[in-house]
């Protein structure tokens, strides 16, 4: 399993040649995809490109039709078995899905639990962590996105962008080495967008944590990301820095849709 | 363990045929209840529905005692006080009859709730538009709000069917007929219950299943959509 | 009017058709639940078992499946059909009856359920059987109840049938009191009377049901119910 760079650095988040069709439509062809330990990837493009398939891909939200999915060096669909790859059993598939988290653009937040809650609940089931851990890193953590004294109220009753930060705040509870994040403040109110987008460059100023984003906030992959890819119709058509992409883009269809997203 | 007798079962083919014809004759009866049953219900429904929507309380309230107290009591026990009790008061029913009028009855109250959603989905604006053209309340409720209330309670009316034929064998507890009784007389007969009821199992689920499906095709079909 | 001793024999016809009641309302749920779960699944032959145990359980009326249940199966076991055979093969009827109507409510009130919730769930990596007890039921069993309230008034309809089979429940002992009148000729409670009140009593029934379920409602809303968005 050659999941090793030759200068020894491991990707963290490795696509090889991944296909995936709903029904005739064949949504992702044939992608090659890396992200490395702690880069924080931000994808654009137009919708019906593909672009939250993959990050639905990663998160086992859909499975592909063929091809693989490599997290820090372990296959998330496959594992090995007697010196063979196989496709992998669930018990398998959850082992390594541990590692990654996703925040929703509708936030999805579980209406019948409160804030605190919704945070407790998977490290408590999953990561075992007893009901007093789980409170305590709750809380930090709800403290942390500035929403430490709504602990105790229901989804129902926050805003959309607190919503969003209560979502980001559960899936930082599980302490994932990858972040997954499909359009976050798309369902948001305008107003509402800088106090999210303000948590999530926090956490990517933090450092540790490899981040990949969908996103139409170009002022944020301007200032937050490593790395900008531009996805068409199931293909990264162009890829480079911020600068590179969003000021230079050397493709037509890349530029074409900058423009349209800059003009409004 | 004493309770287990000795195995003595085995299938009769010959027996089975040879009830076969009396078995069908009663799915038979069966259906014919349910088809006027039926055909009772959605008459009854609508009276019901048109009593339950007067203004005059002391019309409107015991409708809707009346309707409330048949849906929530078995259909048997109705279908013995119409046999047993009605005579009581002059009227004495045939055991077929007493089968329909108690379908009907108790079906009534089911559909007429349907005929009432279906009256009050009509807009407000039709029966605005009716009086501005100084339409009388008869042509109004003849010829603007029933034809297009009745239409929505067809897809409903299609369940009532399917259940009410579930319901018709009950017929057998007032001696109407059908296909339990004709099974039940068969096996107390011949003292082999297994070929008649398993006969009367199997075609009574060859005309309901298909039924079921039926009328769910028919829902998708007409766009039914539940309130 | 009825007299002491007769309304005591209806009454202990309603003790029975509460214990009819309430084991077939047992059972039914279990296999409601059972099977309203597995029409969901992943397997496609769990998936077709489910749907075939819901189309012949409710296809096969209560009425032909007791009828079955307490005289044909007896016989193809090779047992002795007594008392409490009966009683079995009545809860087991009505339950297996009931389990078919009640999985379609559970497998709508599953679905109900916006497929974020599961999404989300699975983002937390939650098993199978957590995200099923601490997200979906939850959030489904709301929507289930109401339609399940239903069910439940029409399974105490058709305990009443269990007096065919021989069980001595509510409708059977006002069927002895109307025989027993018409023996003894005596000018005691009339058949309106009889029937009358049994009526009355399965009234009453079903009334406690539907509050029950009511309060049940309410309670299990709570306040995140009605602040959702």
């Amino acid at each position: 399993m050659a999941t090793n760079e030759p200068d020894g650095r491991r990707d963290m988040v490795r696509l090889e040649k991944i296909n995936l069709s709903f029904g005739e439509n064949h949504v992702l062809k044939d992608l090659d995809l890396t992200v490395a330990p702690s880069e924080k990837v931000v994808i654009i493009g137009p919708s019906g490109s593909g672009k939250t398939t993959i990050l639905r891909v990663i998160m086992t939200l859909n499975r592909p039709d063929s091809g693989c999915v490599i997290i820090d060096g372990r296959h998330l669909y496959h594992e090995e078995r007697k010196g063979e790859l196989v496709p992998a059993r669930e018990k398998h598939v959850r082992e390594v899905r541990t590692d990654i988290s996703m925040v929703f653009q509708h936030f999805n937040l579980f209406p019948h639990l409160t804030a605190l809650e919704n945070l407790t609940l998977a490290p408590m089931k999953v990561l075992d962590l007893s009901k007093e851990e789980a409170s305590d890193r709750g809380l930090e953590l709800l403290r942390r996105v500035g929403l430490g004294d709504k602990a105790d109220q229901y989804p129902g009753q926050l805003s959309g962008g607190q919503k969003q930060r209560v979502a980001i705040a559960r899936a930082l509870a599980m302490r994932p080495k990858v972040m997954l994040f499909d359009e976050p403040t798309s369902a948001l109110d305008p107003e509402l967008v800088g106090e999210v987008l303000a948590v999530i460059k926090d956490i990517a100023l933090e450092g540790k944590t490899t981040m990949m984003l969908v996103t139409h906030e170009m002022g944020f992959a301007r200032e937050a990301a490593d790395r900008v890819l531009m996805f068409d119709s199931g293909r990264i058509i162009e890829e480079g820095t911020p600068g590179q992409v969003l000021k230079n883009p050397a493709h037509d269809r890349t530029r074409a849709f900058l423009r349209a997203v800059l003009s409004h | 363990m004493s309770a287990f007798a000795q195995v003595a079962f085995s299938w009769d083919w010959d027996y089975a045929l040879r009830v076969l014809p009396d078995i069908a004759r009663g799915l038979w009866q069966t259906i014919l209840a349910t088809l006027v049953g039926i055909s009772i219900g959605m008459v009854l429904g609508l009276l019901l529905a048109l009593l339950r929507r007067s203004r005059v309380r002391v019309i409107r309230w015991p409708t809707i005692a009346f309707i409330e107290f048949v849906r929530s009591t078995p259909l048997l026990v109705q279908l013995f006080f119409i046999f047993f009790v009605f005579p009581g008061f002059g009227l004495v029913l045939s055991p077929f009859v007493t089968l329909v009028v108690g379908l009907g009855i108790h079906y009534g109250t089911y559909t007429s709730e349907s005929y009432r959603a279906g009256i009050e989905n009509v807009e407000r604006g039709q029966w605005e538009a009716a009086t501005a053209l100084n339409l009388s309340a008869a042509t109004t409720w003849s010829r603007i709000v029933l034809p297009q209330a009745i239409p929505t309670v067809i897809p409903a009316l299609g369940n009532y069917l399917v259940a009410m034929f579930k319901d018709a064998p009950l017929g057998f507890a007032v001696a109407a007929g059908g296909i339990l009784l004709a099974a039940q007389s068969e096996a107390s007969r011949s003292f082999r219950p297994i070929e008649p009821f398993t006969l009367m199992g199997v075609l009574f689920l060859a005309v309901s299943i298909p039924a079921a499906f039926f009328v769910r095709y028919l829902e998708r079909r007409y766009g039914y959509e539940r309130a | 009017m009825l007299s002491g001793n007769q309304i005591q024999a209806l009454l202990e016809g309603v003790w029975m058709t509460v214990r009819v009641f309430a084991l077939a309302g047992l059972l039914g749920t279990v296999l409601a639940l059972l099977f309203g779960i597995m029409s969901l699944a992943e397997n496609r032959l769990l998936r077709w078992i489910s749907r075939i145990y819901v189309e012949v359980a409710r296809g096969a009326s209560a009425i032909v499946l007791l009828f079955y249940a307490a005289f044909a199966i007896p016989i193809i076991l090779g047992m002795r059909s007594g008392r409490t055979f009966v009683f079995t093969a009545a809860v087991v009827a009505l339950g297996v009856n009931m389990g078919g109507y009640g999985a379609e409510v559970v497998r709508t009130g599953i679905q109900s359920v916006p497929r974020g919730q599961t999404e989300a769930a699975t983002a937390l990596n939650l098993r199978f059987r957590d995200r099923l007890r601490h997200v979906t039921l939850p959030q489904a069993l709301i929507v289930m109840l109401p339609p399940y309230g239903n069910l439940s008034i029409e399974v105490l309809k058709a305990t009443a049938l269990v007096s065919l089979v021989g069980l001595a429940d509510l409708t059977a002992e006002a069927q002895n009191l109307r025989v027993q009148r018409a023996v003894s000729g005596s000018r005691a409670a009339t058949s309106l009377a009889i029937f009358g009140t049994a009526l009355v009593f399965y009234f009453v029934m079903a009334q406690l049901l539907a509050v029950f379920f009511r309060w049940l409602e309410r309670r299990l809303a709570g306040d995140w119910y009605r602040g959702r968005s």
